[in-house]
Parts: C-alpha cells; sequence; structure tokens
C-alpha cells in the first residue's frame, strides 16, 4: 500500500486512511469542480478533491505559478477577464483545506474510478512521479466528475509538422508558462474560441496575421434570443472584437485552413473558401506563418463516467456527453457530473452546474430561490452554448480537404487512403471496426486526438451521420490514462474490508 | 444439401420485395461464422451470412487471436485443434499475410516442480496424439525468453502455436466470401425463425424473411438465444475475460507464453474469476496480456479484480515489465459450454438448424477448421473430422 501522506503543494499532512471514505470525492479543479467542492465542503461535508492540474484552475483558468514574492492569485485576476469568480472559489479552498474539511490533491491523474456497494474507489497516479509521495487511492461515498474537456482536432495536409498546435494548446502554452509557440500566427477552426486564442496571443506580442473562421457570422443571426439570456457572453465576445482591432487582426469568415506548408516546421499556409454546402474550394495563395493554431471546438472528456457506465446523448455540437438530471446526476447511484462533460458550454455554466451538483451531492436544499437562480443560470448558458454550436458546426465537406497520405492518427501513423479502405475493401461501417482493422486511434494518445476524425470519417463513409456509438467508440477508455503494470498489479489487493473485490487468484 | 432454393421467390408467395432466398445462411459474422460463410460460399453454395452487429465486432474483437494447440488435452477439442492447424496452413496459407498470421510459437512454463511434471505428463500425451511440443529445461528458458524469471522449474516449446489479428481474419474472410458470391447482412439481428412444420427454413429481420434450408447458429455467446427460436436447448453461457495492453515495445517478447496453470483453468467450470498468466508480443509493438475467466452474465465495466490480476501475473513471469505502462484494457465474453467442447452440426431436434458456436476461448483458433468441416456437411459430404462429439444433442450438454 502507498503511505497515506500527503503531496506536496499544500501545507497540511493528510493523516487520513484510505480504507475512511470521504463523504464526496470531486474530480478535477476546473470550474465546475472548484464550485463542487467547495459547495459540498461548506455544506458540511468531508470533501476530496483530486486535479491533474498542480494548480486549480483547469484549462479555463490556467495560471503561471506565482512570481517570487507574490502572493498566488494576484496575476490570475488580471489574465482572466472572470478573474475575480476564480479568485472567490480560490479563497474558499483555502479556507476549507485550513479548516479540514477539504482534502485537494493536485498532480494527481485518476486513471480508474468503479463503484460497489459502498461507494466509489478511486484509483489516481502521480502526473510527476517520484516528486512527492502520494496516495493512489480513495474511497468516497459519493463522487462528482468534473473531467473537462480536450481540444477538439481535425487532420489537415501538414498538420503534423512541428508549428501546428490545439488553439487551447497554444493558449495554454501562453497562459501556462508564458511562452509564445510562435511569432507570426494563423489562428484558424471555427467558435468564439478563436478570438479568445488571437486576442490573447496579439496581446503577448504575437503577430497575428488572420482569424479564419469556417463559420459565418450570420448563422447566429437567428439565435440572438440566446444570446440576449447571457449579456455577459456577448460583452466578453465584443472585448475580443475589439481586441483584434487594435491588433489589426484580418478576420476571415467561411475560410478554412486548406493545407500547412513546411518542411520541418511551418513555413506557411494555404486557406479555402467553404461553399454553401460547407465543402472547401481550391487552395488560395500561401501565407507565411510559423505558428497555426487550429480550434474546432472541444472533446469532452468522458472516460470516467464512461467507466462507471453512465448513460449519454449526443450534445448540439456533436459530441458525447453524459446524461444528466436536474440536479447534475448521471443515472448511476451516487454519480453527479458537471461541466464540459455534460455539454460544452463555458467556464461560468461549468461553475453554475458545479455549484448545483455540489449542493445536491451534500444533500442540501436544492429547491429554494438560491437553486432555481442557479438552474435558471444554467438554463441560459446552456442555450447560448446551443445557439454557438448550431452556428459554429464542424464543416460538413470537411473530409474534402484529406488527401490520400494525409496522416489521421499520429500515433499509429494511420492515413486517410487507409482509413477509406477499410470501409471500401472491408466494408467497416462504423467507428469501433475502422479502428481495430487501421489501428486508427490505438495508439499511445488512444484517440484523443484522431477520436472525432475517426468517427466522422467512418460515418461519412458509411453515407450516414456519426452516432453515439461511433464517439464512444474512441471515448471509452477502461483505463483513462497510461499506467504501469507496477501500479495495476495493486488493483483488486486490498486489505480486508477495503475494496470489497474478489481477489484474483493470479500467480506470481 | 439438395436442391438450390431459387433466388428471390420466398416460397409460399406473399414474399416483401426485400426478401432474399439462399442455400445457407449464417446467423453471425464473427470468426466462425465467418469461416463457415468462407468455405461454404466456395463449395458453391449461395451464402448469406447476417449479423445482429458489425462483423467481427463480438467475441471475435475481444480475444487475443489465438491459435493453439498447446492448451488442449487429448480429445476432441485437440483433434478439431489440429485438424484446424492443417487448414490455416495449407487451404488458407495464401491469405494468412491479410489477418497476420504468425507462427511464433507458444511457450508454457511451469513454476513448480509438481506444475512441471504435469506439463511433461501433458506433453507426452499430446505428442502420442501427434503435436510437436518439446519438453524444455529450467536453463534452456532463458535462451527461448530472455525476459523471464529466473528460477522456474521448466517448461515446454510448441513451434505451431500461432496468432491472427481476429477483426483483419473476419473483415478478409467475409470479403473473400463476398468474392465467392456470399451476400453479408451487417446490422441485421436475426428475431425469428421461418417454420415449415418441424422444418427450419430461414430467418427472419426487421427488414426481411431470409429464405434458407439450412440456417447455421454461429451467435458465439448469444448461441443459446438463437436456438431458442427454434424452441431447442443449447446451454452457452458468457464467460468473461479481460486483456490488457501495453504501449508498444522494442520486441522483448517472442512466443505466447503462458503459465502450466493455465491449462487448468480453461478447463475448470468454477464462476469466481481465475486468472492465468498469459503474455505475448504482437506486430505492432503493444504486449497483450491474458487472461482472466469469471462468468459475470454481460458485465461491461472495468474490473478491479481482473486488471490487477492480469498485471500480477504478467510481473510474476516478466519482473522487467513492472515500469511499462499499460494502454488500453478490453473484454469480451467467451461463449462458454459445460462441458468445454463447440457445438458443431445439424440439430436432429430442428431439422434445417445447423450448429457452429461454443468454442469458448479457443474460437478464431478452431474457426478454420470449423468452417471448413461445417461447409463438407452442408455439401452433404463426409467431413474430414468425425462431428459426433460435437453434436448438439450431445450427453455433457444435458441440463
Amino acid at each position: 500500500m502507498p503511505t497515506p501522506v500527503e503531496s506536496g503543494t499544500s501545507e497540511l499532512r493528510d493523516p487520513r486512511d484510505p480504507r475512511d471514505p470521504f463523504d464526496v470525492a470531486v474530480v478535477g479543479a476546473g470550474p465546475a469542480g472548484l464550485a463542487a467542492a467547495v459547495t459540498a465542503a461548506a455544506g458540511g461535508r468531508s470533501v476530496l478533491l483530486l486535479d491533474a492540474g498542480e494548480r486549480p484552475g483547469g484549462q479555463f483558468w490556467r495560471h503561471p505559478p506565482p512570481a517570487p514574492g507574490s502572493a498566488e492569485g494576484e496575476d490570475t485576476v488580471r489574465v482572466h477577464h472572470d478573474g475575480a469568480r476564480f479568485a472567490a472559489l480560490r479563497r474558499a479552498l483555502a479556507h476549507h483545506v485550513a479548516r479540514g474539511r477539504l482534502t485537494h490533491r493536485p498532480g494527481h491523474q485518476v486513471w480508474l474510478v468503479t463503484r460497489d456497494e459502498d461507494g466509489f474507489l478511486i484509483e489516481s497516479t502521480p502526473v510527476h512521479p517520484g516528486t512527492a509521495p502520494v496516495t493512489r487511492r480513495a474511497r468516497a461515498r459519493a463522487l462528482i466528475l468534473c473531467p473537462g474537456a480536450a481540444d477538439r482536432q481535425l487532420p489537415v495536409p501538414g498538420w503534423t509538422l512541428p508549428g501546428v498546435m490545439a488553439a487551447g494548446g497554444a493558449q495554454a502554452l501562453w497562459q501556462g508558462q508564458r511562452a509564445l509557440a510562435g511569432r507570426r500566427v494563423l489562428v484558424a477552426g471555427t467558435g468564439p474560441f478563436l478570438l479568445s486564442v488571437a486576442g490573447g496571443l496579439a496581446e503577448a506580442g504575437a503577430r497575428v496575421v488572420g482569424v479564419w473562421e469556417a463559420g459565418s457570422p450570420r448563422a447566429w443571426a437567428s439565435r440572438l434570443p440566446a444570446v440576449a439570456r447571457v449579456p455577459a457572453k456577448a460583452v466578453e465576445g465584443l472585448g475580443h472584437v475589439a481586441t483584434l482591432a487594435r491588433h489589426r487582426v484580418p478576420y476571415l469568415t467561411r475560410t478554412v485552413v486548406r493545407e500547412v506548408l513546411g518542411e520541418d516546421r511551418v513555413r506557411a499556409a494555404r486557406p479555402a473558401r467553404l461553399d454553401a454546402a460547407g465543402r472547401p474550394g481550391p487552395a488560395g495563395d500561401e501565407v507565411p506563418v510559423d505558428l497555426v493554431a487550429l480550434g474546432w471546438g472541444f472533446t469532452p472528456s468522458l472516460e470516467l463516467p464512461l467507466q462507471l457506465g453512465a448513460a449519454t446523448r449526443l450534445d448540439a455540437d456533436g459530441s458525447l456527453v453524459v446524461t444528466v438530471d436536474d440536479e447534475q446526476r448521471a443515472d448511476i447511484p451516487g454519480l453527479w457530473v458537471a461541466g464540459e462533460a455534460t455539454g460544452v458550454g463555458g467556464a461560468a455554466l461549468g461553475v453554475a452546474e458545479g455549484t448545483l451538483a455540489g449542493l445536491s451531492a451534500a444533500g442540501r436544499p436544492t429547491e429554494g430561490r438560491a437553486a432555481r437562480r442557479l438552474r435558471a443560470r444554467i438554463a441560459a448558458h446552456r442555450a447560448f452554448a446551443r445557439a454557438m454550436h448550431l452556428a459554429h458546426p464542424v464543416p460538413a465537406g470537411w473530409s474534402d480537404w484529406l488527401r490520400d497520405d494525409t496522416v489521421v492518427c499520429r500515433c499509429e501513423e494511420v492515413d486517410a487512403a487507409t482509413v477509406r479502405a477499410a470501409h471500401d475493401t472491408l466494408g467497416a461501417d462504423d467507428a469501433r471496426t475502422v479502428k481495430m482493422l487501421t489501428r486508427c486511434g490505438m495508439g499511445w494518445c488512444q484517440g484523443r486526438v484522431c477520436g472525432l476524425a475517426t468517427a466522422l470519417l467512418a460515418s461519412h463513409h458509411a453515407g450516414r451521420a456519426p452516432t453515439e456509438a461511433d464517439l464512444a467508440a474512441t471515448a471509452a477508455r477502461p483505463l483513462a490514462f497510461p499506467v504501469t503494470l507496477g501500479e495495476l498489479a495493486e488493483l483488486g489487493d486490498e486489505e480486508g474490508g477495503f475494496g470489497g473485490d474478489a481477489v484474483g487468484a493470479g500467480e506470481g | 444439401m439438395n436442391g438450390r432454393a431459387r433466388e428471390g421467390g420466398a416460397a409460399g408467395g406473399g414474399a416483401a420485395a426485400d426478401d432474399l432466398s439462399f442455400d445457407v445462411a449464417v446467423v453471425g459474422a464473427g470468426a466462425v461464422g465467418a469461416a463457415t460463410a468462407f468455405f461454404a460460399a466456395r463449395a458453391g453454395l449461395r451464402v448469406a451470412v447476417l449479423d445482429r452487429g458489425a462483423p467481427g465486432g463480438g467475441t471475435s474483437s475481444a480475444g487475443e487471436g489465438n491459435v493453439l494447440v498447446s492448451d488442449k488435452d487429448i480429445g476432441p477439442e485437440l483433434d478439431l485443434a489440429r485438424h484446424s492447424q492443417r487448414v490455416w496452413r495449407e487451404e488458407l496459407a495464401e491469405h494468412g499475410h491479410h489477418w497476420e498470421f504468425e507462427s511464433k510459437g507458444g511457450v508454457v512454463v511451469a513454476a513448480t516442480l509438481a506444475s512441471r511434471d504435469a506439463l511433461r505428463a501433458l506433453t507426452a500425451r499430446q505428442r502420442a496424439a501427434g503435436v510437436v511440443a518439446l519438453d524444455v529445461g529450467p536453463d534452456e528458458l532463458g535462451a527461448l525468453e530472455p525476459g523471464l524469471r529466473p528460477g522456474l522449474a521448466g517448461g515446454a516449446h510448441y513451434p505451431e502455436d500461432a496468432q491472427v489479428q481476429p477483426v483483419l481474419l473476419v473483415a478478409h474472410l467475409l470479403r473473400l466470401a463476398r468474392a465467392a458470391g456470399a451476400t453479408v447482412l451487417p446490422h441485421e439481428p436475426v428475431t425469428g425463425l421461418l417454420r415449415s412444420g418441424e422444418r427450419v427454413t430461414g430467418v427472419r429481420t426487421p427488414r426481411r424473411s431470409v429464405v434458407a434450408p439450412a440456417v447455421v447458429n454461429a451467435a458465439g455467446t448469444w448461441a443459446g438465444e438463437v436456438a431458442a427460436l427454434a424452441g431447442v436447448r443449447l446451454p452457452v453461457l458468457p464467460r468473461r475475460g479481460f486483456v490488457l495492453v501495453t504501449e508498444p515495445l522494442p520486441p522483448t517478447i517472442r512466443h505466447k507464453v503462458y503459465a502450466a496453470e493455465y491449462v487448468g483453468d480453461v478447463g475448470s467450470s468454477d464462476a469466481a474469476l481465475q486468472s492465468s498468466p498469459v503474455i505475448e508480443g504482437t506486430p505492432a509493438g503493444t504486449v497483450l496480456i491474458g487472461s482472466t475467466r469469471e462468468r459475470v452474465g454481460f458485465d461491461r465495466r472495468p474490473s478491479r479484480a481482473a486488471l490487477g490480476a492480469l498485471a500480477r501475473g504478467a510481473l510474476g513471469l516478466f519482473p522487467a515489465l513492472h515500469a511499462v505502462r499499460a494502454i488500453r484494457a478490453y473484454h469480451g465474453f467467451r461463449p462458454y459450454c459445460p462441458d468445454h467442447l463447440p457445438v458443431i452440426g445439424p440439430d436432429p431436434r430442428a431439422p434445417g438448424l445447423w450448429h457452429a458456436c461454443g468454442h469458448e476461448g479457443a474460437g478464431i483458433g478452431l474457426s478454420a477448421g470449423t468452417g471448413q468441416l461445417l461447409a463438407q456437411a452442408l455439401t452433404g459430404g463426409p467431413t474430414a473430422l468425425d462431428l459426433a462429439p460435437f453434436a448438439p444433442d450431445r450427453k455433457g450438454l444435458a441440463a
């Protein structure tokens, strides 16, 4: 058994015996997870907050370590437009940690959750092994999963060149490490997030040579009522537009990257206009760049909910998300899910959902006026998110810009022609079969990068829309992250009274 | 089988436009169904293969692709395995590269003197039955598999053991079957059987009727349900197994390596979790780690006990894998019969219904022989191997 001594960043030692269950465990310390954890702790519950990040905030509120001599948190209020909300949650986190109600374990990657009659068993592994002793195992009566989302990516010729990044990755590099990934930057893909990335990089000193937006602003016109319900979002968007105008960043709509050019790294990109059916036209002139940041929205991280067998649905952006009720409960007893995993919608929605989940999991009233206001805010943000998703779809004809030799799966080096042959020659008509025949999505990243493309291509070749099953085939991971056989060997080996699993009769 | 059914017109009229007519309807497009379809089509029969899901998407997609003689004691299953070896290596040899047929050989290791002695007795029986089984002393094991932990009591080397990639196997067998005239109907669950008195005369799906004087039940774990549609009992039960997959490694493990205890676990009928290590490299560089067996119905959630047992088993044989990372785990349900023998041949209780199911964890390896033998029987010829031990109404399947 690992020693139950807590790690690093928290001053407090965590003397808790891992056999002793927490009332509530929260996985993920982004907006939803932070809100859920502090809300449950405020309700008098013992709370465990597990997060892969070294500092709370998740992807939305990523921030660098404090400069020497300054306090944690000063910087973020300036960096993030809703920094005040983040600062308040962080103060609440520190408050509950200091009173011993909340145990924060940063740097812990959760890779397996299972459920038995006593609640949930959670296995985690240190993100940076060897830095400090960690508690790998925890038990909880209730579980709130707030796993967030990852950049959605689509292959395009040249996308494997160094200098092509996911838009969120380029932003994270700046926000987390104050590093600029390039000097002449092209931001492309679809959605308002591109504006945020372009604005941030321009403010940071990069020359943003363009934002190529696949969608059309006109798509928003019919959806203004949803926008009007969340004025803060419109203000936020206008702020980004103003920033781009100040830096004279050209903004092109119905425009995509047709190909990225370069030998050892990115040298240029060529645009293409989309026609009314979402199909790209011929490639235009080269635009010299040294960084291409591509953003096609976000894919919710569903590994952990799917390990527990939670029911899912397809959201308006085509993502697989967890189905929850009006208290953020999944269909598994004791399980709540909040944030992007229930539908991509941003930090404010995540905070509202996390708060509601924290109330519900702590057994606090979810019927009063405050709870009603929360639900109204959630409904408004979801309506806005839906409008956004519908205005910024993945172009229907995106696969036209693939060439036969365009790599779809980088880990296993599977190209577009191979994926197509799985259908044309071998009759594969679903994502799972394509994956097993071609190894597309079966490498190190287990489909995190190419999963969406694999699902979209498999269904496109079969002449139909992608289904939940196509997406689940690239989203389900019985091991959420790679883990050593040494760590796995401790599973099912719990002392009596802990785990409740039959102990395997393995040799050796 | 005599007489070809005519295209299109289902007997008795009133057929829907989508109705089809064949000589044989194979229910289930896993390895066994695909092999049956391939051999039957090549024998000149008009064949339809139906699957409720994607071809190769059930148990065939969830194993390791074993083509083994080593794990079978003498008896009908070993006879079928040896017959299948000939089919793999002769009739199917020209296609083997499509499904990554690799004659890598198996190495069975014994940790204790007692298990080594039991293994020696097994290899002696197998040799007498014609299997190439070479006894290996403890000092020679390192030359076969350098990563094995020292101190093992001994082992055996089976050069005939082989491996295929089962999903590729199914896809290419069906491609070859289609080239020989077969029709593949994926995503068409069989919801009922067409009957003419006692006789089974075809299958019904939500989309159509498929008329066929011979219906082959190759539905794997669900074979019992197909049999029930004909009113006959076939005790095929799911027996869950997990496999761990490591990150790609440089060639580390050359053979299929497993513990002598595996043979005993395969033959056991206990419902509780059993685990014995089975470790092998693949052409993709990943290492596959099996095996567990437990009867838990169709529970699809990850099992802590099973995953832990797999890792402990692997480290017990190959300690250097300790820091190697597993990137994936998968599971499947072996179609298991109480007497651990498959069911192959016509069902006298429901004329027209044939079975090719219940191969448990050996279905990939036995698929080639099963399909070839069944095609011989369906065309009315003599079979290269006596099918009597696999009869659906044998004593071992009685309640």
